[in-house]
């Protein structure tokens, strides 16, 4: 991820505060374990995800809905894992 | 130092439900109207509410805003503002008719109007018996409701400011509300903001709980900024609780689990509902199994390293059971409290959600605080409006469904009164004072200066764990005087908290070093304001008052944070135009 503005990454951190308390909670720990080792692309895939809206990203993190997008399944995979 | 100067008529801090929806109506009047949001708007905590909006349409029985009226009143113990609560029950269909036409998509009935489905507390001719009055757009009214508000609002041309935070409210030497401060995020730089009205409809505060089920941005800005500016908070002793959230997450276990055959544990394995309620045992009302939950710990028999939460036990009832009926309960044990219940308890504790209390408003969204003999002596300018608000429409206790109501209606209410305001009392901007930023700059220079000073995530977490531990469901005299002694030793520290990330640009760390600023604010407005209050009323629950006291205490707490005082002002009994409901037990 060296290859990233450092500002950008600053921005996707605070992206991560959600209005909902279990995404919080979910990406907060992805945050502090995990969030450091992502690719480029994998990057690029959770900045996606911070695009949608909380109760569409919720339903996929806690695997209600599938994921149909095949650029963001990877990336919800590893959430779901955290 | 000069800080720049944005000029609007109208600024409102926050992006949530009552802010937008004030926006529209002062965008739509052609006035220039910014709305500050530390977030993207549709990612408010709004967001989070599911159960509906309610409103006396009538359409699947019969309905009539009186009776709506006469529950809200009911439900919030007689603490709440009779005119207040007429206005928002009387103007209720109106408000959702007017969501539906902005194209919020309802559930409907086969004949095409407004599905209402029954919530707890709703009832027809005056608590006889339940009524459906809750409009709901399946379970995401919240996120419903914010769409359709932020694209109207679009429309409309207001002007957004997304992921800039207010920092400080700005009053001139008549005390006067000119303008706010704010920290926009992606260069770090501090602007003022200059308006002839200023309305804040920051949402509420449950991070100053260890248990709550706030998103972390509810960390009570609104409420924070307005003690800095020397604006009283109303009945802050008043918090809404959940019996059963995951210990350390905040996210609700259902009350059905208890119901499929749960039981609650303490630290010796101990049944203790059982002594409690010999009858109920765990099935006994919400807030009675919350206060005895709350006792166990205060008593040395919490369970986990801080003692701090009893255990939920449900492996007895068998893996297919839980599979079965209770599986979205499983998988939120295995997610937050890292449990599998079909083998272990889940950890449980009484868990924060709503906050009754605020910022002093009337009906109209102005906000009122007493100067002389007027109790509620208008602070010109100055708007509030949902749950940072206290209209006071909740009183001691909230209804489901009346919060998003809450924000429609006197988000427009609030909305409208500036539009007034500033056509017939504010042609021109005040001049603002010489000194706008500087108690921000300080605050700013302050934490950039800090040396040998205390962590913001352990202040916080001292903070909550003070709140949690004298301020939840159970009060006694005893708890409150130790919790208002605790929190004012907190708030010496976060006086001297530290970061050590001192740059500009994104800098979150800065940026909840000043929210904890304002959380402890509402922190220590909560103690004083509950170890005053010697009854119990609604959610404030005292075991050694534990009468509601009509003659003595049925007035509403205002906190002033400069030196820390109260003072009561009364309830308003006078309803716009129907007969005063007078105060009766309240039983169900």
């Amino acid at each position: 991820m060296t290859d990233i503005d450092p500002v950008e990454i600053k921005r996707i951190r605070w992206r991560s505060r959600r209005g909902l308390l279990e995404l919080d909670i979910v990406l907060e720990r992805f945050l502090a374990n995990g969030f450091d080792q992502l690719t480029t692309a994998e990057l690029a895939a959770y900045r996606k995800c911070l695009e949608l809206g909380d109760n569409d990203f919720l339903d996929y993190v806690n695997g209600k809905a599938e994921v149909d997008d095949p650029e963001l399944a990877h990336i919800i995979g590893i959430l779901r894992a955290v | 130092m000069t800080v720049p100067v944005r000029r609007f008529d109208a600024v409102i801090v926050g992006g949530g439900g009552a802010g937008m929806r004030a926006a529209l109506q002062l965008s739509e009047s052609g006035l220039k109207t910014a709305v500050l949001s530390k977030v993207f708007p549709t990612r408010s905590h709004t967001v989070a509410a599911q159960g509906g909006i309610s409103a006396s349409l009538g359409n699947v029985q019969e309905d009539r805003w009186e009776w709506h009226m006469y529950d809200t009143v009911k439900g919030s113990d007689w603490l709440g503002d009779q005119d207040a609560i007429e206005f928002m029950c009387r103007k209720a269909p109106e408000a959702v008719i007017e969501l539906e036409h902005f194209g919020m998509p309802f559930d409907r009935l086969e004949n095409g109007k407004i599905y209402q489905r029954p919530f707890g507390g709703h009832t027809q001719n005056n608590g006889e018996t339940p009524v459906q009055r809750a409009c709901a757009a399946a379970d995401r009214t919240g996120h419903a409701m914010l769409h359709t508000l932020y694209q109207r609002n679009v429309r409309a041309n207001t002007q957004f400011f997304v992921e800039w935070m207010a920092l400080d409210l700005i009053r001139d030497e008549a005390g006067d509300v000119v303008g706010v401060t704010a920290l926009e995020m992606e260069t770090g730089e501090v602007y003022i903001f200059h308006a002839k009205a200023v309305l804040f409809a920051t949402g509420g505060a449950g991070r100053i709980y260890a248990a709550s089920t706030n998103a972390f941005i509810n960390t009570g800005d609104g409420l924070g900024m307005c003690v800095r500016a020397g604006i009283p908070l109303e009945d802050m002793e008043f918090w809404q609780f959940h019996p059963t959230g995951v210990a350390g997450a905040g996210v609700l276990i259902t009350e059905g689990v208890r119901g499929e055959g749960g039981i609650l544990l303490n630290a010796n394995g101990e049944r203790f509902m059982e002594r409690y309620a010999p009858n109920l045992k765990d099935l006994a009302p919400r807030d009675f199994v919350a206060r005895s939950m709350e006792q166990e710990v205060l008593e040395g028999r919490g369970c986990g390293p801080n003692k701090d939460y009893v255990l939920l036990k449900l492996d007895h009832l068998g893996p297919d059971i839980i599979k079965q009926r209770l599986p979205g309960i499983r998988e939120i044990a295995i997610k937050f409290a890292g449990v599998d219940p079909i083998k272990e308890p889940i950890p449980v504790i009484p868990t924060c959600h709503y906050m009754m209390g605020g910022i002093p408003t009337n009906y109209r969204g102005e906000v009122v605080i007493p100067q002389g003999d007027n109790p509620e002596a208008r602070v010109n300018g100055f708007y509030a409006a949902g749950e940072c608000a206290c209209a006071s429409v909740h009183g001691a206790n909230r209804l489901g469904t009346n919060s998003l109501l809450d924000l429609v209606v006197f988000g427009k209410s609030a909305g409208d009164s500036m539009v007034e305001f500033i056509r017939n009392e504010m042609p021109t901007w005040k001049p603002l004072p010489a000194n706008a930023a500087e108690r921000s700059l300080a605050r700013i220079s302050r934490l950039d200066n800090q040396t040998n000073g205390e962590d913001v995530t352990e202040v916080r977490t001292a903070m909550q764990r003070t709140v949690q531990a004298r301020a939840a469901v159970f009060r006694n005299s005893e708890n409150l005087a130790l919790g208002v002694k605790e929190i004012q030793e907190v708030a010496e520290r976060v006086k001297r908290i530290q970061i050590k990330d001192k740059s500009k640009v994104f800098n979150t760390a800065r940026v909840e070093a000043l929210e904890l600023e304002n959380l402890i604010e509402v922190a220590v407005a909560t103690l004083i304001s509950a170890d005053a209050r010697k009854e119990s009323r609604g959610a404030h629950a005292h075991a050694d008052f534990q009468q509601r006291d009509d003659e003595v205490w049925m007035k509403h707490t205002l906190y002033y944070g400069d030196d820390r005082r109260l003072t009561y002002k009364p309830v308003h009994t006078k309803p716009l135009s129907v007969d005063y409901i007078p105060p009766k037990e309240r039983t169900f």
